[in-house]
């Protein structure tokens, strides 16, 4: 009872106190809080005000009509891109794509900075390092030219090759099969020159006495790399996988659009992943609520997966964890 | 003795090296290859390209296709203007935003900063995907064949202010709170104070952003319909690449019979044209690159 009349006496005190303090907050921190303004307001125009169009996916849109007067049909697009099995096929391509470049893109970049690490030829070094981050710096479009340049039935290199040493030309841009060796050979040329700077860098912060001891000791070139790099380079290794493993479900359109090309439904069964397949529900098919579908079950898959890998990341190195 | 041990040792990282130079050169060369043969392409005749295909070295040479891009220079002018207009404007409107955004969300003074910089990362784990974008720039901005649909998206992204917060984290507090002492304010200690002291950072992020802006093709490819005259150079190219008709009608005012030109050349050039200047001027600024990497993957 006492207690009762306690609270209500302090209540709007308190209140008051609260709202005081609240508005003061604000004016103390003014500021600050204007020089975040047009970053919030850039992520609310361009990030968050597209997220209520999400609802696109539980209706049969109608141009005429707009997104939220459409007529409701709950889970239609999704069962139909169940039953038809392409969600399962993109969601197939585009985990299966993403495990390989990231394996495979670790492994490379690892033997790239180890490698580098070993050259005392400061000009050879500089150099191919220099060469090694161009593909990097190119655009999605000319990365294709290039592809096309080897690939080409007609005139690429690859099959000029081919007939000169007596063999078959080979019918490239028909032949799904290829097609994901082309795009990961592709991505891991594009992206391992790059890649190999954070491992290089990380190579730079070991101790060196530790390798000159090694060294004393008696072990071999092989056996320091073997023994004391390669575990020194784990932490890392198993830090950037998590992160990347994050981002698994996410496709690199511009790489696949412009190496398969805007219109070969020919390899779509091996290269289509879920960004080409709801850029074309936008631009060839006009459905709307289908593309929605899929990228509203992309962004909550892709964003457990993500709560999931920050969670393995604060188990194995809380100071790494992304929140 | 130290002679013994040496001569032990040199034999393993004797191989080590030479597998080091072998591997890493053949990389290296495997990664300047494919930019040798658009340059010999582009400088073959189109018969020699016809007859016996692309070649790592001109088979017959001929600066054809360049006369042709040359000889109406004006869409290949158009394209470099708009992009570099683009790419100048963006970079200094995005580089002072993530530079304001990045050094207020570092302040541990500063009460909201996690809330912000949640809300700023969160747009990284979810989003509304391409159509309901699509139709926010086309529908509700009216931005369809306006160059702001390529601009303003491209201003910001929560790595670059990542990247900002973690460089400002390396300058003292102290600093600010000294600048405070003697009565400067928040703005002007970011103006003058902050912004002198990360010249570094701000030259690789708006490395990062005019990059961003110079490759960028695909909001362009969106959002800015095929009727328009001049367009980012990478649409541009892109054009070339994939239509002929747009290689006829882009040469049609050179003079030339549609059936002389050298459709296969001309994407090449084109593609050389367009790219070259980049290339040539990236291994001058490629350590700011080598920065920034090296900064974002510490702070994850």
């Amino acid at each position: 009872m006492k207690t009762v009349t306690v609270q209500s006496h302090q209540a709007p005190i308190v209140k008051t106190k609260i709202k005081d303090t609240l508005f003061k907050r604000l004016w103390n921190n003014r500021t600050l809080l204007i020089m975040c303004l047009p970053a919030i307001i850039f992520f609310a125009v361009f990030a968050y005000l597209p997220m209520p169009g999400l609802y696109l996916a539980f209706v049969n849109f109608d141009y005429s009509l707009g997104i939220f007067k459409s007529a409701f049909v709950g889970f239609d697009n999704f069962r139909f891109l169940v039953m038809t099995g392409d969600l399962w096929k993109l969601t197939f391509n585009t985990i299966a794509y993403n495990i390989a470049f990231i394996i495979l893109g670790n492994i490379l970049q690892i033997a790239v900075a180890i490698m580098l690490n070993e050259l005392r030829n400061k000009w050879f070094k500089k150099i191919s390092q220099t060469l090694m981050f161009l593909p990097h710096f190119i655009s999605a479009v000319l990365v294709g030219l290039l592809a096309y340049n080897i690939l080409s039935y007609d005139y690429g290199i690859l099959n000029s090759f081919l007939k000169m040493i007596g063999m078959d030309p080979v019918e490239t841009y028909s032949n799904p099969a290829i097609w994901p060796y082309i795009i990961v050979i592709t991505f891991l040329w594009q992206s391992t020159g790059y890649g190999s700077i954070v491992y290089f860098a990380a190579i730079m912060g070991l101790d060196k006495s530790i390798l000159e001891a090694a060294e004393i000791d008696g072990a071999n070139a092989f056996q320091r790399i073997r023994y004391i790099i390669i575990p020194y380079l784990k932490p890392t290794f198993i830090i950037l996988l998590l992160f990347s493993l994050g981002g698994v479900l996410k496709g690199n359109f511009g790489l696949f659009y412009n190496l398969v090309g805007a219109n070969n439904t020919m390899l779509y069964p091996t290269t289509d992943i879920i960004e080409t397949y709801v850029f074309r529900t936008l631009m060839t098919n006009f459905n709307f609520s289908l593309g929605s579908a899929v990228s509203l079950y992309q962004s909550i898959l892709g964003l457990f997966i993500v709560l999931t890998a920050n969670w393995i990341v604060k188990k194995v190195s809380p100071e790494n964890s992304l929140f | 003795m130290e002679n013994s041990a040496r001569r032990n040792i040199d034999f393993s990282t004797i191989m080590v090296r030479m597998i080091g130079y072998g591997f890493i050169g053949l990389f290296a060369l495997c990664c300047l290859l494919p930019f040798v043969l658009i340059l010999s392409s582009s400088l073959t005749s189109e018969s020699a390209i016809m007859e016996s295909g692309f070649s790592l070295w001109p088979k017959e040479f001929s600066t054809f296709a360049y006369e042709i891009v040359f000889k109406n220079p004006r869409l290949v002018i158009g394209s470099y203007m708009v992009t570099m207009i683009i790419t100048v404007v963006g970079t200094a409107i995005g580089l002072f935003i993530v530079a304001m955004t990045g050094y207020a969300l570092q302040r541990q003074d500063f009460l909201y900063r996690n809330k912000i910089s949640f809300y700023i990362y969160f747009t990284t784990l979810f989003s509304g995907g391409l159509v309901p974008f699509y139709l926010l720039i086309t529908q509700y901005l009216h931005l369809k064949d306006n160059y702001l649909a390529v601009l303003l998206p491209g201003l910001l992204s929560p790595f670059l202010i990542i990247m900002m917060k973690a460089f400002v984290k390396s300058i003292p507090h102290e600093i600010t709170e000294s600048a405070k002492m003697d009565g400067a304010g928040d703005f002007t200690i970011f103006l003058r104070i902050i912004l002198p002291m990360t010249t570094p950072a701000l030259a690789t992020i708006g490395l990062f952003i005019a990059l961003g802006y110079w490759n960028e093709w695909y909001n362009s490819m969106l959002f800015l319909s095929p009727n328009m005259e001049y367009r980012p150079l990478q649409l541009f190219l892109y054009n070339v690449i994939t239509s002929a008709d747009f290689i006829r009608n882009s040469a049609a005012s050179a003079n030339v019979t549609p059936q002389d030109i050298p459709l296969e050349s001309m994407k090449m050039a084109t593609a050389i044209v367009a790219t070259g200047p980049v290339i040539l001027f990236y291994p001058f600024v490629q350590k700011y690159f080598i920065q920034g990497i090296t900064v974002g993957a510490v702070k994850g």
